[in-house]
């Protein structure tokens, strides 16, 4: 008998990681999946934060999917290594700060390298010829391929027969007869091939597989490095880029307020790190303060925080001030309405 | 039993840290597992479930998730 060939998949919790995984199962290939965190990922933590999401836990779709296709997972933390790829893209970046083809590219490579170093054959992804503006092209596939260091033992088996012949198919690992030739922003073929497999509910993610393809979230992420005068970040400083109301009165520094309690208590666990603020006198959200303040900018804070409290509309608001383990109280006039210009939030 | 500290960490992170935490361990060692991130009671079972390892408890206490979990035999 021949040797059980093995494939790692790419699996990001979308449907055609899923499906390209499946078509290989189906060939007897062994399969396990791969799925990296760079810290931008749709999935998981959010749903941590907010309250009204902790009613319903959103799962996650990449352990999801491998539980459907009965294979293991290799989730693998990439958040520092990410780090470069997002600041520095050879190939630029999308729509918003989303450098997808590059990010494919690094994500090739890594599951090259564990392939080497597990004793697997080739990698699969689920990726389909015209399926996404930026990575997903006729001609950024070669790219891929080449830059990650894969080549020709990179297989995708939703549109195979629209790509050269690649070495699994050559040495008859796989059946080429049996991949597809799948094209197109279109999702049919893959809703008729889902059909067929008898998956259902299978997530359907509207941009990508990051928060980097978000606008609201590009934004906050330019102004952060803008204000910052560097281009880095860390764990944390995108974990809050999720989190609170983010206003920005003076470009040395900005607020983070919580909107609802699960911020409030997710906020909480910075207060070592960052300056807080939090009305005394009235009820009011957590508020953390990023950046570098002098007297008069916490005073201004205070007034917006004070703003944001049930005390919005008293002549005065008992606010503290924390850092560093000082606490100390300011009573200010909370800022009218008119007094937090749109420019400031971010 | 092994005792691994995921507090403060949100999903996935504190499966990766099982994931890697388990890495060495032999089948039918025991780990316990501490985080505050309620997303685990859902991702670290479904992690065990493809792994085959064992989610022997959860539990919830004073703010804090608990699984207890032991190594599968693969
Ligand atoms: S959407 Fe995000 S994770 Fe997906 S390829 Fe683009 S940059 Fe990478």
């Amino acid at each position: 008998m021949a040797t059980q060939r093995k494939a790692v998949a790419l699996i990001s919790g979308g449907l055609d990681s899923l499906l390209a995984a499946k078509v290989m199962l189906e060939q007897g290939i062994h399969v396990e999946g791969i799925n990296f965190y760079t810290g931008f990922c749709v999935e998981g933590h959010t749903h941590a934060i907010r309250k009204k999401d902790k009613a319903k836990p959103k799962r996650n779709n990449a352990l999801w999917s491998a539980e459907q296709l009965g294979i293991k997972l290799h989730i693998i933390d990439i958040i520092e290594e990410y780090k470069q790829v997002l600041l520095n893209p050879k190939h630029g970046y999308g729509a918003n700060m989303n450098p997808c083809l590059d990010c494919k590219i690094f994500m090739v490579g890594k599951a090259k390298e564990w392939a080497v170093e597990n004793g697997f054959d080739f990698i699969i992804t689920g990726e389909v010829i015209g399926q996404r503006p930026m990575s997903q092209r006729k001609d950024t596939m070669p790219v891929i391929s080449a830059e990650s260091g894969a080549d020709d033992l990179l297989l995708r088996p939703l549109c195979a027969q629209n790509l050269p012949e690649t070495k699994p198919e050559r040495e008859g690992w796989v059946n080429r007869a049996e991949l597809h030739g799948f094209s197109g922003r279109t999702r049919k073929p893959q809703m008729a091939l889902a059909e067929k497999f008898g998956f259902d509910d299978y997530a359907q993610p509207a941009g990508g597989c990051c928060f980097l393809t978000d606008k609201s979230y590009s934004v906050k992420l330019t102004d952060l490095w803008a204000s910052r005068g560097k281009r880095d970040y860390e764990l944390d400083d995108i974990m809050l880029l999720k989190v609170g109301r983010h206003i920005r009165p003076k470009p040395g520094f900005k607020l983070i307020i919580a909107r609802e309690e699960g911020e409030n208590n997710f906020l909480q666990g910075y207060k070592k790190q960052f300056i807080t603020l939090m009305t005394m006198s009235h009820k009011g959200p957590l508020t953390l303060l990023d950046g570098e303040a002098s007297e008069e900018d916490l005073q201004l804070a205070a007034q917006i925080v004070a703003r944001f409290s049930q005390g919005r509309e008293a002549q005065s608001v008992d606010v503290q001030i924390a850092e560093k383990g000082v606490n100390k109280l300011i009573t200010v006039k909370p800022l009218a309405a008119e007094g937090i210009l749109p420019a400031w939030r971010v | 039993m092994i005792e691994l500290d995921a507090r403060r960490l949100m999903c996935p992170m504190p499966v990766i840290k099982t994931q890697n935490a388990i890495k060495p361990l032999l089948p039918g060692d025991k780990l316990r597992v501490f985080c505050t991130d309620p997303g685990v009671l859902q991702d670290i079972p479904a992690w065990c479930r493809i792994n085959k390892h064992t989610v022997l408890l959860a539990e919830e206490r004073d703010g804090e998730y608990i699984l207890t979990i032991e190594v599968g035999n693969e």
